[in-house]
C-alpha cells in the first residue's frame, strides 16, 4: 500500500498533467451530475429575437440560430454524452471480460470462436461498422450505446484472454482446482481479479474514444435527435454558420468535446503509468 | 515473394467471409418489416405479402444468404430507393474522390509524423520531444469534424487562403477527363497545371484535417520504436565502429524502427476510413461517405449497406497490402512464409 502510494506520488510528480486531468475529470463529472440544476437558462427555450447573438455578459457562449443559450445546452449535454460513453464502455467491459475469460480459460473451440468474433469486428473500419449498426438497427440512443460497445469489444476480449491464458495453469489456479473449486468459481474468484488492472487502463484509454465516437455518430445525424442538446449535434448545427462568421455556435461545444476527450486520454496515460509502468511509451 | 502474397491472400479469406456475413445480417436487421417498408405506407396486406415473396423474404435465412451471395457475385448491390440508380455504379464513380482524399491525408500525416518521431527520439527531453508528446496527446483528442470546421473558419473565412470548402473543384473549373478519377492525376495527364493547383487547393483542408487525426499514433509509434532500436546492441556496435551519424540513423536504425510503424498503419487506416465519412460531410466532398449519409437521411438502406461492405473490403485489401509491404521491408517475414 505504501509502495503504491509512493509510486502514485512519483507518477503525479513526474507528470503534473495527470493531476490536472483528474481535476478536469472531477469538474466534468460534477457537470454531468448537476447539469440541469446549474445551467443558467432552459436549454430548450428558444428566443428568436435573440438568435445568433455573439458571446455577451448574459449569454457567455452566445446564442444559437433559435436563440437558445449555448452555455446551458453544453452543460446539460454533459450528462447525455457521458452517459452514452460510460454505458457503452461498461457494456464492452462486461461482455468482453466474460468472453475473453472463457476463451483464455477453456481454449480450444471456445477460444477459436471468440477469437474469430473479435477478428471479424476488427476487419471493419470501426466507425463505419458503428454507422452500419445504427443505420440497420434504428436511430436510438440505445443503439448508439450498443454500436459503440460492439466496436470496442475486441480490445477487451483480447486483454482479458491474454491475462487469463497466461495464468490458467499457474500454481494458485492448480491449488484452487485441487481443493475442489468449480471452473466458474476459479474464473470468478481467482482469475477475474487479475485482469482488473489492465482492464482499468483499457477503460480509461477507451472512454475518450467512446465519447468521440458517439459525438461523431450524432454529428452525421445518427442517434440523438435535435432539439436534444448533445455536443456532436450542436457542432453539426453550428457547421452551417461557421462559414458565414458565426463561430461561437460550433466552437464552444466542439472545444468542450475536445477538452473532455483530452482529459480522458491524459487520465488514461497517467493511470497506465501507475498501474502498468512497463507499457509506458 | 509470390508465395508470401498468396499466403496472405488465403489468410484474408476468413475476414472477407466474416465481413460478408455481418453485412448480410445488417441488411436483414432493418427496423420493422422490410417488406412493409419497401411496399410503401399505403400498401395493403396482400401487397406487402407479394413484396415479401418478390424480395425472397419468405425464405429461410440460409436461402436468403445464398441469394445475397449470388447477387454479390454478380456485383448487384441493389438499387437506391431515392435515385433508382444501381448502388454499385454510384459507388464506383464516387470511390476515387474518397480514395484521393484518404491517400493524400495519409501522405500528409506520414510526412509530418515520421520525421517528427525520429527527431523526438534522437533528442529525448528537447523541445521537439515535448512538441511531439503534446501533438500525440492532443491529436487523438481532436474530433475530426470539429477540426475540419475550425480549419475552414480560419483559412477560408478569416484568412481567405483556402478556396470555398465545398466539393472537389471550384465551379469555375470543369473537371478533367476521367482516366483514373483522381483529379490530381487526371489534370497532370492533361498537362493542365492550373487545374492541378485548383484541385490541390480544394483537397488541402480536408486532407490536413484527416492527417491531423492520424498523425498522433504514427508519431507516437515512430518515436517509441526509434528509441527502442537506438538503445539496442547493434547500434552501439555501429557507433563504436565509427560509422557516420546519418548511416547509423537511416541505414541501420530507421529501417528496423519502421516495422512497428508499418504495423500501426493498419489501425491508422481504420481511423482514416472512419473519419473520412465525417470529413466528407464537413467539406461536402462527393465521395462514397457522403453518398451513404445522403441515403441515410432518406432512410434508403441499400446504399448504406453497399458503403459499409465497400469500406470493409477496402480495409481488408489495405491490410493485405500492409502485410505484403511488411514482407518487402523485413526479409525475415519472407523466410517464414
Amino acid at each position: 500500500m505504501e509502495a503504491t502510494l509512493r509510486h502514485v506520488r512519483y507518477v503525479v510528480g513526474e507528470n503534473p498533467l495527470t493531476f490536472f486531468a483528474f481535476g478536469l475529470f472531477t469538474a466534468f463529472v460534477l457537470l454531468a451530475l448537476l447539469g440541469p440544476a446549474i445551467a443558467p437558462y432552459d436549454p430548450l427555450a428558444s428566443d428568436t429575437a435573440n438568435a445568433l447573438q455573439p458571446p455577451s455578459r448574459e449569454h457567455w457562449f452566445g446564442t444559437d440560430q433559435l436563440g437558445r443559450d449555448i452555455l446551458s445546452r453544453i452543460i446539460v449535454a454533459a450528462r447525455l454524452d457521458f452517459g452514452i460513453a460510460v454505458s457503452a464502455v461498461a457494456l464492452s467491459f462486461a461482455v468482453g471480460a466474460a468472453l475473453g475469460c472463457a476463451a483464455g480459460y477453456y481454449g480450444g473451440w471456445t477460444d477459436r470462436i471468440v477469437g474469430r468474433l473479435a477478428d471479424t469486428i476488427m476487419a471493419f473500419p470501426l466507425f463505419v461498422l458503428a454507422m452500419g449498426i445504427v443505420a440497420a438497427m434504428g436511430n436510438t440512443v440505445f443503439n448508439i450505446v450498443l454500436a459503440t460497445a460492439i466496436i470496442n469489444l475486441p480490445f477487451y476480449i483480447r486483454v482479458a484472454r491474454a491475462e487469463v491464458n497466461v495464468r490458467r495453469n499457474a500454481g494458485f489456479v492448480e491449488a484452487a482446482r485441487l481443493s475442489g473449486n468449480s471452473d466458474w468459481r476459479i474464473l470468478g474468484v481467482h482469475l477475474f481479479p487479475n485482469i482488473l488492472p489492465p482492464m482499468t487502463v483499457q477503460i480509461s484509454l477507451n472512454m475518450g474514444w467512446a465519447i468521440l465516437n458517439a459525438a461523431g455518430l450524432s454529428f452525421i445525424g445518427l442517434g440523438v435527435r435535435p432539439p436534444t442538446p448533445e455536443w456532436g449535434i450542436m457542432v453539426a448545427e453550428g457547421a452551417t454558420y461557421i462559414i458565414s462568421g458565426e463561430w461561437w455556435v460550433a466552437l464552444f461545444p466542439g472545444a468542450i468535446l475536445m477538452l473532455a476527450v483530452f482529459c480522458f486520454n491524459l487520465l488514461g496515460d497517467g493511470l497506465r503509468d501507475i498501474i502498468d509502468p512497463r507499457r509506458r511509451t | 515473394m509470390l508465395k508470401l502474397i498468396l499466403k496472405r491472400l488465403v489468410g484474408a479469406i476468413p475476414n472477407i467471409i466474416g465481413v460478408v456475413v455481418v453485412t448480410f445480417l445488417l441488411t436483414r436487421a432493418l427496423p420493422g418489416d422490410p417488406a412493409a417498408f419497401f411496399a410503401g405506407p399505403a400498401a395493403t396486406e396482400q401487397a406487402v405479402e407479394e413484396v415479401r415473396v418478390a424480395l425472397g423474404l419468405d425464405q429461410p435465412l440460409v436461402v436468403q444468404f445464398w441469394h445475397y451471395l449470388k447477387d454479390l457475385a454478380h456485383g448487384n448491390l441493389g438499387n437506391s430507393l431515392s435515385t433508382g440508380q444501381p448502388v454499385l455504379a454510384e459507388l464506383v464513380t464516387r470511390l476515387p474522390a474518397s480514395l484521393e482524399l484518404t491517400l493524400l491525408g495519409l501522405a500528409f500525416a506520414a510526412l509530418v509524423a515520421v520525421p517528427l518521431g525520429i527527431m523526438a527520439a534522437t533528442r529525448p527531453g528537447s523541445w521537439i520531444d515535448h512538441l511531439c508528446r503534446i501533438l500525440t496527446t492532443v491529436g487523438v483528442s481532436l474530433p475530426t469534424f470539429f477540426t475540419g470546421l475550425l480549419l475552414a473558419y480560419i483559412f477560408y473565412y478569416l484568412l481567405g487562403w483556402a478556396p470555398s470548402p465545398i466539393g472537389r473543384l471550384d465551379p469555375v473549373y470543369s473537371p478533367p477527363a476521367h482516366v483514373t478519377g483522381f483529379y490530381l492525376v487526371d489534370s497532370l495527364l492533361e498537362r493542365d497545371l492550373e487545374l492541378f493547383r485548383a484541385s490541390l487547393a480544394q483537397l488541402g483542408l480536408p486532407a490536413i484535417t484527416l492527417g491531423l487525426f492520424v498523425m498522433a499514433p504514427l508519431a507516437r509509434m515512430t518515436r517509441a520504436s526509434m528509441l527502442g532500436v537506438l538503445s539496442s546492441d547493434f547500434i552501439r556496435t555501429a557507433r563504436a565502429s565509427g560509422l557516420s551519424r546519418g548511416k547509423i540513423l537511416y541505414g541501420y536504425a530507421f529501417r528496423n524502427a519502421l516495422l512497428p510503424v508499418i504495423t500501426t498503419l493498419g489501425m491508422v487506416f481504420s481511423f482514416l476510413l472512419g473519419s473520412n465519412v465525417l470529413v466528407e460531410k464537413v467539406f461536402a466532398w462527393p465521395g462514397i461517405g457522403s453518398y451513404a449519409l445522403e441515403a441515410l437521411v432518406a432512410s434508403d438502406y441499400a446504399p448504406v449497406q453497399g458503403f459499409v461492405l465497400t469500406m470493409a473490403l477496402l480495409y481488408v485489401v489495405l491490410n493485405l497490402a500492409i502485410d505484403v509491404l511488411y514482407g518487402v521491408i523485413d526479409p525475415r517475414v519472407q523466410l517464414e512464409a
